[in-house]
């Protein structure tokens, strides 16, 4: 094959691959920052208790699941069901941060709805979830036994997803030491 | 009739500017020029086709208000991007910061120009050269 026709032709094949690379890429999901680093200190009132106040010492020394949510949120009534199946393992902490939502109908709704959460910390302004990068919820973080953050998972969370993406990671985190 | 076309455009133009719902009041013209400035040119994460300046999401409401926030406690451009990156990482900014990671994508468009009219100037002058 001649040079002048080869050429092109590897070039085009090199930029179909790129660009069909790109099209599987999702631009949504934005990597965070926060990966590797440890939990971003916070203070908030626990949502049954407001006179307790709830921060990540609460789950120093556990695996962690921080999920954050509200009752505004469609995506985040719908993984709801999956959140109290997994809240029956009794080696993870779970905590809510509960996002920019009325402490009311949050109260009414984890009552009649059930509770997977060990703590809930109420959010009212977002200042939280800012520092946490949160902009989509519902949005999940795996927290290691040392309190640095370890995977976030954003959307609303599966059991395919669970077993898939992040079980393999909740038990590597296991055999760590706190 | 000319002076009303003209009043109808000049609202409808006024209207075109940024989704600052009530009518903030900076400390200067200064400081409101930079955080013009500032908002358009971060990413809007939830609508991300548009800069933080435009979007009605609720997310880039809470980001106007917290640069604002920050432009009156005195903090410098480099500040509040700094926070801001912290947080939400470099897709944020509509310039991505010249990494290693980014190299790739500020040089290779200039490469491939410069490449591609290379190409052409040689295949012209080949062309020419052959007569």
């Amino acid at each position: 094959m001649k040079l002048s026709y080869l050429l092109p032709l590897c070039l085009f094949g090199l930029i179909a691959v790129i660009l069909w690379r790109g099209l599987s890429l999702n631009p949504s999901l934005v990597p965070s920052p926060l990966l590797s680093q440890k939990a971003p200190d916070f203070s908030l009132p626990s949502l049954f208790n407001p006179k307790r106040l709830t921060s990540p010492k609460d789950f120093l020394g556990k695996v962690t699941v921080v999920n954050v949510w509200a009752t505004w949120c469609h995506a985040c009534r719908e993984e709801h069901p999956f959140l109290l199946e997994l809240a029956k393992q009794r080696d993870i902490y779970f905590y809510g941060l509960n996002y920019k939502d009325d402490l009311l109908l949050a109260k009414k709704w984890l009552t009649k709805a059930g509770n997977p959460y060990q703590l809930v910390g109420t959010d009212e302004e977002g200042q939280v979830a800012m520092d946490w990068g949160v902009y989509g919820i519902p949005e999940t973080f795996i927290l290691d036994k040392k309190g640095f953050i370890r995977k976030k998972y954003i959307g609303t969370l599966t059991p395919l997803i669970w077993q898939q993406e992040l079980k393999p990671l909740i038990d590597e985190l296991q055999q760590e030491s706190p | 009739m000319k002076k009303i076309v003209f009043a109808l455009l000049g609202c409808v133009f006024f209207s075109l500017a940024f989704a600052l719902e009530e009518e903030t009041i900076f400390s200067s013209t200064h400081e409101k020029n930079r955080f013009i400035k500032l908002t358009s040119e971060l990413r809007c994460l939830v609508c991300q086709n548009q800069n933080i300046a435009e979007s009605n999401a609720p997310l880039a409401k809470d980001l106007r208000q917290q640069i604002f926030l920050q432009l009156e406690k005195g903090k410098s451009d480099q500040e509040i991007i700094d926070y801001l990156v912290k947080r939400y990482g470099d897709y944020i900014l509509y310039r991505p910061p010249l990494k290693l990671s980014t190299f790739g994508l500020w040089t290779i468009p200039f490469l491939v120009t410069l490449g591609g009219l290379g190409y052409l100037f040689f295949y012209i002058t080949r062309q020419r050269r052959e007569k």
